[in-house]
């Protein structure tokens, strides 16, 4: 039968004729795949230094980020906040984070959630301190790992970037962050987290969060110049990353972190 | 409002952005796929080890496990906040995600089984489709599924002896192909929930295995069910019309043979149910164990917060009491009927303990979450991720399988061989 | 007759065919394995410049000096001077073409961020001045009595 003899043929060719040009097979040039070198030549790559000394917890980073980065003032998510850790002499472990800490800590009443406050006497302190938290723009971002249509990604200088257009929405990544940095933007609906403020740092400011701080608690720099101010004390000082167990080499570096820090 | 605030509680200390972002349509998928995968094993039991026994059985779940192949995905889709850019997966996939390397492996079981089916019942398209070639002045409704049966036979119109002989060859070749697959489909939806290390209740490489096992007892669990429910049902249909219909004639015939195909398959059900459990415990006594970091408030969760629908729920009404129903010597219909409904719970727990206990817990290992599931749909939100949406795609496969059997006739068709 | 077993996978060989004859059209142009490489640049390269788009709304207190020179000055000189205009009141944006009026903040709550007290040994809230807002002049802004841009007692109002 001619007909079916054919049609075979005009299969393989279709299949052949469309299938050879496509960037699909870009997915199986080692070459490509296995390009770690070009990272190496970038000369930027961005880190985050946090004095928890410093931390006052006033919010102001907090509230700042929130208007910078368009994400809606009254929606209980946030790209950055302030955590606040109370451990008291009768051996207890309190810690809230109200709001993201967007209007600071003005109480003394630690939150507990589900409505209730737990009111700690000051001279019931034996330590206490503030926590800034946001993205850690890890080395290995496991949240790039697992999304499963390259909707986020780690641009050449390091900072971990969500394409709007291109999520689909699984929240995969979210569950992935083992520091809990991401969540769904309320209006865009898309994975949403901290990129250092990425359309400031590339014209050469400061994050909103570094520049609104009043006590320098936050900084910035690039970790590939040996003469930034934060890589000197990031090279020279004992500083610890959050949670390194995980081995995704976070590069937001701390200043007295506890070993209670979350 | 975020997405997941609507649902969740916060308890003592939990990370501003965290939710309870996976929800029941989560709990749902890897329970369909589990399902898909259980029908498929199944089926293949037959027609790869030849166990004659399941032969009747073995149709059935093939053409079942089809329908629950379309519902599968459905609960993904639903979950997405851009259902319409799930094509994504396709277009650019991501294969260090697990997401995305099963969009090709479902692709592949789904052309497996759908190629299977085909085999199984080319002799029935082409029967069809050249006697409605036949017939004078078709209706509307004739020219139409002239059409598909046409279409169906991928313009193969051999039913010699000695072709259907290949087909039953391809047919064994593609269960034995499937049931690695199947494995993998549904090991690959674990490895989804295993290969989160942020998440200290789901990491774990026992948990893909874990799922794998007990995708196959839901899977036959659910056969069992559909199969009597059917069989139930033209036992009905024989007495009051009195009528021949298909292989068996008699309500008596078709009960001693019903009877028989669900003592078989029970029996498998048992296997897999035990391994699965063990599997499960140990996963517990290891981390009760080795107690690392994570363990306190895994711990709390566990024998706590959750207790309710881990012990009680899951293993006593899920695990144990079906056990001790189907292994009581004299299997009835109606103790097999209760048995397999409180496995599928079970089984249904089993992902409910599994996705939403992992996510009761914070990452600060020092907060809860309480997950409270929408009932009343009062958004679009509340609807995809709530009671209804759930229900909706419970039912789904139950209405695809009735369509479905129309192009595959499951009981009516009368095998040559 | 040889061949029918194979019909199946002709269709399936279709399918893929379709879905990355799908890709040419859908897929941008500029998506692909980036410098990071596959596990972690995998993505649409014009997506780092729709970031970099983003309008910078806090624009610090250099911004400010020029029209607001004799504030910029005299707040420097007291110990709010680490205190960004823009903290207080608002984001400047494209101020004063957009917006042409800024919101002051002049809330009690905005003060109370540092200044109630929290005397937590180790961080640097303890050595800020505090007042207890229960009963300090409960119903009364700050800026009633103090110049927030000269707060020290001899700045009273």
């Amino acid at each position: 039968m001619t007909t079916r003899r054919d049609f075979i043929k005009k299969t393989i060719i279709t299949v052949a004729g469309a299938a050879l040009p496509l960037t699909a097979f870009e997915l199986l040039d080692p070459k490509k795949l296995f390009a770690q070198v070009a990272a190496e030549k970038t000369r930027v790559r961005w880190a985050f230094l946090i004095d928890t000394y410093k931390c006052v917890g006033c919010g102001y980073c907090v509230k700042a980020c929130k208007l910078e980065n368009e994400v809606p003032y009254e929606a209980n998510a946030t790209r950055t906040w302030v955590e606040r850790y109370v451990l008291t002499k009768d051996g207890k472990f309190l810690a809230d984070s109200p709001k993201g800490a967007r209007d600071g800590y003005t109480t003394s009443k630690i939150d507990l959630g589900l409505g209730n406050y737990e009111e700690v006497k000051n001279n019931n302190i034996e330590k206490a301190y503030f926590v800034p938290k946001l993205c850690n723009q890890c080395e290995n971002p496991p949240c790039v790992q697992v999304c499963p249509v390259g909707a986020t990604y780690q641009a050449p200088d390091g900072v971990v970037l969500v394409d709007r257009s291109w999520c689909i929405g699984c929240g995969y990544c979210i569950m992935a962050c083992p520091y809990g940095v991401r969540f769904f933007h309320p209006v865009h609906h898309t994975a949403e987290k901290c990129n250092y403020c990425y359309h400031r740092i590339t014209k050469g400011m400061k994050t909103a969060c570094v520049d609104a701080c009043p006590f320098g608690a936050r900084q910035i720099g690039n970790i590939k110049d040996p003469n930034d101010p934060v890589t000197k004390i990031i090279r020279t000082q004992r500083v610890a990353v959050l949670k390194s167990e995980y081995g995704t080499k976070p590069q937001a570096f701390y200043i007295g972190l506890d070993e209670e820090v979350r | 409002m975020v997405h997941g605030e609507l649902w969740t509680l916060k308890e003592l200390f939990v990370l501003p952005n965290e939710y309870i972002y996976w929800s029941v349509q989560i709990v749902m998928y890897p329970f369909m796929t589990g399902l898909v995968a259980g029908a498929f094993v199944l089926s293949s039991l037959y027609h790869v080890f030849g166990i004659e026994k399941l032969k009747d059985m073995a149709r059935f779940a093939l053409v079942f496990s089809f329908a629950l192949l379309f519902a599968a995905p459905m609960p993904i889709v639903l979950h997405l906040q851009f259902p319409f850019r799930g094509i994504n997966v396709f277009m650019t996939p991501h294969f260090t995600s697990a997401i995305a390397a099963f969009g090709i492996v479902f692709f592949t079981y789904g052309a497996i089984v759908a190629s299977e089916l085909w085999f199984l019942y080319r002799k029935h398209f082409v029967e069809v489709a050249l006697r409605l070639r036949e017939k004078q002045d078709k209706t509307m409704m004739e020219w139409f599924s002239y059409l598909i049966f046409c279409s169906l036979t991928l313009g193969v119109y051999d039913v010699s002896e000695e072709s259907l002989h290949r087909d039953e060859k391809a047919i064994k070749f593609l269960a034995a192909l499937g049931i690695p697959v199947a494995c993998f489909l549904h090991g690959y939806a674990g490895f989804i929930f295993g290969s989160v290390k942020a998440n200290a209740l789901w990491m774990t490489p026992l948990m893909p295995v874990i799922f794998i096992m007990s995708a196959i007892v839901s899977g036959i669990a659910l056969c069992m069910l559909t199969y009597i429910v059917t069989m139930e049902i033209r036992k009905f249909l024989a007495k009051r019309k009195r009528t021949t219909y298909g292989v068996y004639q008699t309500t008596d015939q078709i009960r001693s043979v019903e009877i028989n195909v669900i003592q078989m398959t029970a029996k498998y059900l048992l296997y897999f149910m035990v391994f699965a459990i063990s599997l499960e415990v140990l996963d517990l006594i290891f981390r009760g164990y080795t107690a690392v970091k994570s363990w306190d408030v895994l711990r709390s969760v566990i024998y706590g917060k959750d207790f309710t629908s881990i012990f009680i729920l899951q293993y006593a009404i899920g695990n144990l009491i079906p056990l001790i129903l189907l292994l009581t010597p004299g299997l009835t219909l109606r103790r097999t009927l209760l048995g397999v409904l409180l496995v599928l719970f079970g089984v249904f727990m089993m992902r409910w303990n599994v996705v939403i206990g992992g996510q009761a817990f914070s990452l600060t290992f020092a907060g809860y979450m309480h997950y409270h599931l929408p009932i009343v749909p009062h958004s679009m939100e509340t609807f995809k991720e709530g009671l209804f949406g759930a229900l909706s795609i419970f039912i789904m496969p139950f209405v695809l399988f009735y369509f479905i059997s129309k192009i595959f006739p499951v009981f009516e068709y009368k095998e040559a061989h | 007759m040889k061949n029918h077993v194979l019909r199946p996978l002709y269709a399936v060989l279709m399918i893929v065919t379709l879905i990355l004859a799908a890709r040419i059209f859908l897929v941008p142009k500029d998506f692909g394995i980036q410098e990071r490489g596959y596990m972690y640049g995998w993505h649409r390269k014009s997506n780092e410049e729709d970031w970099k788009k983003v309008s910078v709304k806090y624009q610090g207190k250099e911004y400010c000096k020029d029209c607001h020179g004799a504030n910029y000055d005299s707040i420097a000189k007291t110990p709010h001077k680490n205190i960004q205009c823009e903290n207080c009141h608002g984001p400047a944006i494209e101020h004063p073409s957009d917006p042409p009026k800024l919101t002051i903040d002049r809330s009690r709550q905005q003060c109370l961020r540092c200044h109630f007290p929290l005397p937590y040994p180790t961080s640097g809230r303890s050595k800020i001045r505090g007042i207890d807002p229960e009963t300090h002049n409960p119903d009364m802004e700050c800026s009633m009595c103090h110049n927030p841009h000269h707060p020290s007692l001899e700045g009273m109002r």
